[in-house]
């Protein structure tokens, strides 16, 4: 009988138990070795992303531990069908007068945060030595998120190394963003539905968002996840049309 | 019942990213507008409205309940699935761009966050 195609059968079974026990260990970590400084959560997604380095290590997927067969399940527990389904799940407790309240500034965040990473993007693009419009358009867009920059990239027909580091570029968005939000929340006043609406619209990238907001304060990620939403959507329309006419105008 | 919730719930989900789909093909991008949005605000009007049919009985909301509890659980999933050997192999720019972007992003916060509608 063979043991892990056993486990690769019961794929999403066995990523519960397995996320159960990461769950157990950061939960440990976090009350006997930190005085509770840091959160079990932010530890176990901490965890989660040692393990993605880990498993593309060893099989030079692009999947993170998922393609190890034994963690084959992660694909679809960890995949965007489950955490849309948990995100909207979290509806319930949103409150309708302070989603209106914070509108205005969700709206302006949302198109700040798409410009200034374009912008960003651009500039270290340029940093770097690039200097036709296509790649520099393609680097900005993957600032904005890992969806954004392949898209981006294909439209503007930009080379596939250029499309590649555009991927890595908003996959380490989505990283730092995870990582640093539960840090750095209390100083930014990240904590309350407004700010967190705010935060949705500049950060953009779901998965950064919804792990930031998720380790530092369950509370505040339906008001996150709202703006954010729009964000990856509206780049892929903004980025190669009116962000790239306008860049290419510059130049 | 509890299977009702979770129908409620699935509802919502399916008619968001449907329309966000939609929305996004109208526009002419390959990807979803605001599916996980409209996703949320139907979920909530709907919601409302069972309530005042008073058809939200016993165990009704268990089955959206379980969902966002297993919200953490699920995050951590993604996380570990990430492309994360990919933003360290690919040079410095990756690293450089991506987190430049965030340190801006979290100056900005707070800047914003002071815009008010006030009613």
């Amino acid at each position: 009988m063979n043991l892990i195609s056993f486990f690769e059968k019961n794929g999403m079974i066995t990523s519960f138990l397995i996320i159960a026990l990461i769950m157990l260990v950061a939960e440990q970590i976090s009350t006997r070795l930190l005085r509770k400084k840091i959160p079990g959560s932010a530890i176990a997604i901490l965890l989660g992303l040692i393990l993605a380095y880990y498993g593309g290590l060893l099989t030079g997927g692009e999947k993170g531990i998922a393609d190890l067969a034994f963690f084959s399940g992660f694909k679809l527990v960890g995949g965007s069908m489950f955490r849309d389904f948990c995100i909207v799940s979290t509806a319930l407790g949103v409150s309708f007068p302070v989603m209106l309240q914070a509108g205005k500034a969700g709206i302006i965040s949302l198109v700040l945060g798409l410009v200034v990473s374009f912008v960003v993007g651009i500039c270290v693009g340029l940093a770097f030595g690039y200097h036709d419009a296509e790649s520099l358009a393609t680097i900005g867009a993957g600032t904005l998120t890992f969806i954004v920059g392949p898209v981006t990239g294909s439209a503007l027909g930009a080379s596939s190394d250029v499309i590649a580091l555009s991927v890595a570029t908003g996959v380490v968005k989505a990283i730092v963003v995870t990582i640093f939000t539960p840090l750095i929340a209390a100083k930014i006043k990240l904590d309350n539905p407004h700010s967190a609406m705010v935060f949705g619209g500049i950060m953009g990238t779901t998965s950064g968002v919804a792990a930031g907001l998720a380790a530092t304060d369950q509370k505040l990620v339906p008001y996150g996840a709202l703006t954010a939403t729009f964000y990856t959507g509206l780049g892929c329309l903004l980025c190669p049309s009116v962000f790239y006419l306008a860049l290419k105008a510059l130049m | 019942m509890l299977i009702y919730g979770l129908g409620l719930l699935a509802f919502s989900y399916l008619a968001g990213q449907l329309f966000g789909d939609f929305l996004g093909e109208l526009i002419g991008v390959q990807a979803n507008v605001g599916g996980v949005g409209f996703a949320m605000l139907l979920l909530v009007l709907l919601h409302n409205y069972f309530q005042k049919k008073q058809w939200v009985k016993a165990n009704f909301d268990e089955g959206i309940g379980f969902w966002s509890n297993m919200y953490i659980p699920v995050i951590v999933a993604m996380s570990a699935s990430q492309n994360a050997l990919l933003a360290f192999n690919k040079g410095v720019l990756p690293i450089v761009a991506g987190t430049l972007i965030v340190i801006i992003g979290f100056l900005l916060v707070p800047i914003i966050s002071k815009i008010k509608t006030t009613p």
